[in-house]
């Protein structure tokens, strides 16, 4: 019994499931970020909180009400588009006043609401345009101006950055956490960029065709991947996601990686007690690439520090960080290392592997099991 | 030099050539407004092309109120008004539905929409000749048969394909995600048709209305068919001037008969043209 409840929702276009069943709940005030890769249902879920598509099965419920057969506009609800969906034939100020208007809202009421929200969002000089005479970021803002003016209980962002060049983006990436915090309406926001989803974001939901792979914090989500697609899809770069071998022997237990070169090299694996009886089993080994480092980059606090010297297939210098990558048989590994570092393309070179913060999939289910 | 002098008269050939179809596409109505100024007696006398000797405006008076059309000596005026009250509903109701059916089947599409409008694109392909002896009889059934109101329920029916056609390709290219938002902001259907769909339709509203107000005054067929002598359009009554003068053939007052007919067209075209082009450009560069 939360604000939003999604209560085994599913959406069909006739024999075609894009979402498969679904449960999520969310408190007042959450920050929620629907996340995966395109065509996985967000924008489907998102509609379907709107009221804009129809629930095939399941429910929908806001403040414990059922809103399966409410009017969008009944919902209480604002949404600020993709393409912002400023309609072109108004002034910013008539965008901005119409869904005032058609609630019935007096017109003086009106003026001082836009008024107030132009302050806020920076765009009172542009109230007399057209949104043809618009730039991208000043659209996204008015868009955002339309939506506030309606004091929702729910917010709905549809990839509403996705426009925008990159410093613009990250502008209004904190302008919208800083609306978050100083609002505290309940926010549903889809992108599919992963660094908004873990910057902005209260809780995460990952999506990948039309299922719900995880939902958590952004913490947890990072953290505590539940199978190989959120581990490969939450970070950047990507976890590295290898074929491995586990092995158990009188040290316990241990990961065999083969080199390109056909020589083999072995990891302890802390978390492997579990799967003592694994021994010679095919895994899936995930790490991030900041746990494979330069040893003196390597985290200190840390007790499953091991030392590998492997040879260096590839060196790209990032400007903070330089990634290394490593020829694994089939794959390459890539390494998060310092920027300056003496680490050559072609030459031997000690890695730090962290690897209590390793993670085993089963190769065939892609879940986790360590 | 030599490239361009070489393209210089191959430009002059050109625009030799494209003066003398001006030309040829000109003659006529030149001969038209040249002998509608004239008495009859100077066109009889020969002189088809030669300016008027005597410049005289009664031939263009005779056939605004003067001249015998069919039974009554009235000239084409209450005819012209007849054609006015045709052209003006018909155009306007048919741009309307047209609007809302292209709305319809772009914005809410339910189960068949598709379907539905391939019918309704059929509608566009049905010869006018097939149609006149059912459209007489549910004329007749309605009890508009013979009636400026009969004629205008008729230009509709034809023209509905038409402008749904043209409307819903046009709506097909706007942005679903406006109606969305509007849908949100609290717009009900008719609301968002006509505060957000319409106001930006111009262009191809513009093309809806030269087409139909075009085809519609310029109709003969269904005129001659449905209408009486009180409710004949200006095509009609035209052509009764043209046929009912039992004496000598007043060529003159004919002329300028012509000329009146053609004027309302022609002036949509001059004052809405521009659009015209713009409108027709504007669907296909979106979709
Ligand atoms: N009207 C429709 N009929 C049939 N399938 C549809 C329809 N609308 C969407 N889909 C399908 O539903 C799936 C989910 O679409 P959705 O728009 O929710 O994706 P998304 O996650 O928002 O992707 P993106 O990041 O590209 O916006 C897609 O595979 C899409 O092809
Ligand atoms: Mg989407």
């Amino acid at each position: 019994m939360s604000f939003l409840d999604i209560e085994k929702a599913t959406k069909s276009y006739g024999a075609v499931r894009v979402l498969n069943e679904t449960d999520i709940s969310i408190e007042e005030g959450e920050f929620l970020v629907l996340v995966g890769p395109s065509g996985c249902g967000k924008s489907t879920l998102l509609n379907m909180i709107a009221g804009l598509e129809s629930v095939t099965s399941g429910e929908i419920r806001i403040r414990n009400s059922r809103m399966n057969e409410v009017k969008p506009a009944d919902r209480n609800i604002a949404m600020v588009f993709q393409s912002y969906a400023l309609y072109p034939n108004m002034t910013v100020h008539g965008n901005i006043s119409f869904g005032m208007e058609m609630h019935g809202v007096p017109k003086t009421e009106r003026e001082k609401k836009i008024t107030e929200v132009a302050e806020l969002l920076q765009i009172t000089p542009f109230l007399d345009r057209k949104p043809g005479q618009l730039s991208g970021g000043q659209r996204q803002r008015v868009a955002m101006g339309r939506a506030l003016t309606r004091d929702p209980d729910v917010f709905l962002f549809d990839e509403p950055l996705s426009n925008l060049d990159a410093k613009l983006r990250v502008d209004m990436r904190t302008e919208i956490k800083k609306l978050h915090q100083k609002l505290g309406t309940t926010i549903v926001y889809v992108t599919h960029d992963q660094i908004e989803a873990l910057t902005l974001s209260t809780r995460i939901a990952v999506m990948f065709g039309g299922d719900v792979q995880q939902l958590g914090t952004p913490q947890e989500i990072y953290d505590n991947p539940a199978n190989m697609f959120v581990a490969g899809f939450m970070g950047s770069p990507a976890m590295n996601l290898l074929p491995a071998t586990l092995r158990a022997n009188s040290a316990g237990m241990q990961v065999e990686l083969q080199l390109e070169d056909g020589n083999s090299f072995s990891l302890p694996f802390p978390r492997g007690v579990e799967l003592a009886s694994f021994d010679g089993r095919d895994i899936v080994l995930g790490i991030r690439p900041e746990f494979m480092t330069d040893p003196d980059s390597a985290d200190q606090e840390s007790d499953e520090i091991h030392h590998v010297e492997l040879p260096v297939d590839v060196v790209e210098p990032a400007g903070s960080d330089t990634f290394v990558t490593i020829a694994l048989r089939g794959k390459g590994a890539v390494g998060r290392f310092r920027a300056r570092t003496a680490v050559k393309a072609g030459e031997r070179f000690k890695f730090a592997f962290d690897m209590s913060k390793a993670f085993a999939f089963d190769p065939a289910t892609e879940k986790r099991i360590a | 030099m030599t490239p361009i002098r070489s393209n210089s008269v191959a430009r002059y050939a050109l625009y030799g050539v494209l003066a003398l179809f001006c030309i040829y596409y000109l003659m006529p109505l030149y001969v038209m407004v040249v002998n509608s100024f004239k008495p009859l007696s100077e066109i009889t006398g020969g002189g088809m092309v030669a300016l008027p000797e005597a410049w005289t405006l009664a031939p263009w008076k005779s056939a605004w109120s003067e001249a015998q059309v069919g039974v009554e000596a009235t000239g084409l005026r209450p005819y012209f008004l007849n054609s006015f009250l045709m052209v003006i509903p018909a155009v306007a109701i048919t741009t309307i539905l047209g609007a809302l059916n292209g709305y319809v089947l772009t914005k809410w599409q339910f189960r068949g929409s598709t379907l539905l409008f391939g019918f309704i694109l059929f509608g566009c392909f049905i010869p006018f000749q097939v149609v006149l002896i059912p459209m007489a009889r549910m004329l007749g059934l309605m009890g508009l048969a013979g009636t400026v109101p009969g004629l205008i329920f008729v230009h509709i029916v034809y023209g509905i394909s038409f402008s749904t056609l043209y409307f819903r390709n046009y709506y097909a290219a706007f942005p679903t995600e406006l109606v969305r938002a509007a849908q949100i902001d609290g717009a009900g259907f008719f609301t968002v048709f006509f505060r957000i769909l319409l106001p930006s339709s111009g262009p191809i509203a513009v093309v809806c209305v030269i087409w139909l107000f075009t085809n519609i005054w310029n109709d003969f067929l269904f005129g001659a068919s449905f209408s009486d002598f009180d409710s004949q359009p200006m095509t009609v009554a035209l052509n009764n001037l043209v046929q009912s003068s039992t004496g000598v053939k007043e060529y003159n007052v004919h002329f300028a008969g012509a000329i009146i007919a053609a004027l309302p067209t022609l002036l949509v075209y001059i004052v809405a043209g521009r659009f015209f082009v713009r409108g027709l450009m504007s669907g296909s560069v979106k979709g």
